[in-house]
């Protein structure tokens, strides 16, 4: 199932439009939430092997499969590295925020 | 073994049977169990039947009290119809759950064998456990005796799974004065309860087809909106009690008076009010009070949440003085059904009719009839402007009562 894109959130204007009972309906992405991120991990497009072992193993759920390679959602990715760790060809890097290599 | 336990008509059995017969008939799919005395036969009870295969049910024989009601949350998470039982300490030891099932809006059904709380540790009656659940957000009702329990499990599920009300609620009944006390009982046929309480539907569940999360986390912007909406649902149960309770009546040819039921009321000046299994020997006093003349009469008040404030100020604005029996204490102010009720006594109208509230039958204690005699003489001296204290306990063994 693809993510959901960021949707923006109105609150109900009227008490009728309450969800029943404290709910809400699943799939529903509001906000970016990346803010804690030091390192962003980024993709040689040209060395990765479209294994898919990064994509498995992201604990965020965060990288997409797709063509001309794999995508990173920097709104969701946290930084963590482990999918630079784990890619067995090291096509991914950790690049510091705010440095323009990436 | 298992012993047969075969539907009669009409069947010699404690209220705690009764309560099992009653969760029975109405088909729950779940039943979660922990045992604490006076409860404990009512899930015993039920297990009775599900071994004998007289009721298709999975039942849970889960380690605690706060696991019990855990257990049957997840249950009514999945559109289950639920029921456990349960008893002071354990009461006390489920309350984080309570607020977790009625904040997320299940329906489910809960006995409570009203028993005191430790210290001094007891196992006998009085209502200390569930009124300190009062904000819990369950409704509170309670039965005066095995018929009115039974009955009243069956529209507790009525009440508590209306679209609109989706609200837990707890049947209280007094520990072993009711609970384990024998009575003749009628058990209805399933034919008639089915056709009285249909299956549980629900839109508050997890749904393959429609997924989405329940029990969430709330942040600020939001928390008042879902409590206005409890509020609202207790509003509206308030307005269906009465309805529910006729409808049963046209059903089942019994009625137990929704919010509260009035014992020769009419035309009476002196009036006790009282929850529980007190009420049943206070029906023989106003009997005998009455014979010699004196206009007594007597409120069942039935459910404690939603509380019945207009009923009982409508009565209130009647009479001339409103006893308040108390099974219970708020130490640092006064009993907890006189507080409440001498609110709604004081919020309908300017003047007040003279109160007293007598704290009686804690832990047990038998609440006789010479006691009972006594509080509607009191009242009837309050009334005719003779000093009386406003708070008294019953009985006290150093006193003169
Ligand atoms: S850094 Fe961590 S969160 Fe970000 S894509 Fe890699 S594994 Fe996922
Ligand atoms: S682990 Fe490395 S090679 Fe495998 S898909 Fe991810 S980036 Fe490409």
């Amino acid at each position: 199932m693809p993510k959901p894109q960021i949707t923006s959130f109105a609150f109900p204007s009227r008490k009728e439009g309450m969800p029943l009972g404290p709910s809400a309906v699943a799939g529903v992405l509001v906000e970016a939430n990346a803010g804690w991120r030091t390192f962003r991990p980024v993709i040689n497009g040209e060395k990765c092997t479209r294994c898919q072992r990064c994509w498995l193993l992201c604990p965020d759920g965060v990288i997409e499969r797709g063509e001309p390679y794999f995508q990173i959602d920097y709104n969701f990715c946290k930084g963590c590295g482990l999918c630079a760790y784990e890619c067995p060809v090291k096509a991914i890097t950790m690049v510091k925020e705010g440095d323009s290599n990436g | 073994m298992v012993k047969s336990t075969g539907l009669k008509r009409r069947d010699f059995i404690s209220a705690n049977d009764a309560v099992a017969y009653g969760v029975k008939l109405c088909r729950p799919e779940v039943i979660a169990a922990y045992p604490i005395t006076p409860q404990t036969t009512v899930v015993e009870k039920l297990s009775e039947f599900i071994e004998n295969k007289e009721m298709a049910c999975e039942y849970l024989n889960v380690e605690s009290e706060h696991s019990v009601m855990s257990a049957v949350m997840g249950a009514s998470l999945m559109g289950c119809r639920t029921f456990t039982a349960t008893s002071s300490q354990g009461l006390l030891y489920m309350c984080e759950m309570l607020h977790y099932v009625s904040g997320s809006r299940f329906p489910i059904v809960m006995m409570n064998a009203n028993r005191t709380v430790a210290a001094p540790w007891n196992i006998f009656g009085d209502h200390r456990d569930s009124l300190a659940m009062r904000d819990s957000g369950w409704m509170q009702v309670y039965v005066e005796n095995g018929q009115e329990a039974l009955d009243t499990i069956i529209q507790a599920y009525k009440l508590a799974e209306n679209p609109k009300v989706l609200t837990p609620v707890m049947v209280c009944l007094d520990g072993f004065v009711l609970t384990h006390t024998y009575e003749l009982v009628d058990i209805p046929d399933q034919s008639a309860v089915d056709a009285f309480l249909p299956p549980f539907v629900t839109e508050n569940k997890l749904d393959l087809a429609k997924p989405k999360s329940l029990c969430i986390t709330a942040p600020p912007e939001w928390q008042t909106e879902f409590r206005y909406q409890q509020y609202e649902a207790m509003k509206e149960a308030k307005k269906l009690i009465p309805g529910i309770d006729k409808e049963f009546a046209a059903h089942f040819g019994r009625s137990h008076g929704g919010l509260i039921e009035e014992y020769r009321c009419e035309d009476a000046e002196y009036v006790l009010m009282a929850m529980g299994s007190v009420v049943g020997t206070s029906r023989l006093v106003v009997d005998k009070l009455r014979e010699e003349g004196l206009k007594v009469g007597l409120v069942k008040v039935r459910f404690y949440r939603p509380f019945p404030k207009e009923e009982l100020a409508s009565i209130g604005s009647k009479v001339k003085a409103v006893g308040v029996i108390d099974r219970d204490i708020s130490f640092g102010y006064e009993g907890a059904l006189y507080a409440d009720v001498k609110a709604a006594l004081y919020n309908s109208q300017g003047t007040c009719p003279r109160t007293i509230n007598f704290i009686a039958g804690l832990s047990g204690r038998d609440i006789t009839k010479e006691n009972l005699e006594m509080m509607y003489r009191k009242l009837i001296k309050a009334a005719q402007g003779q000093a009386e204290e406003e708070i008294q306990f019953v009985g006290l063994r150093w006193e003169q009562w």
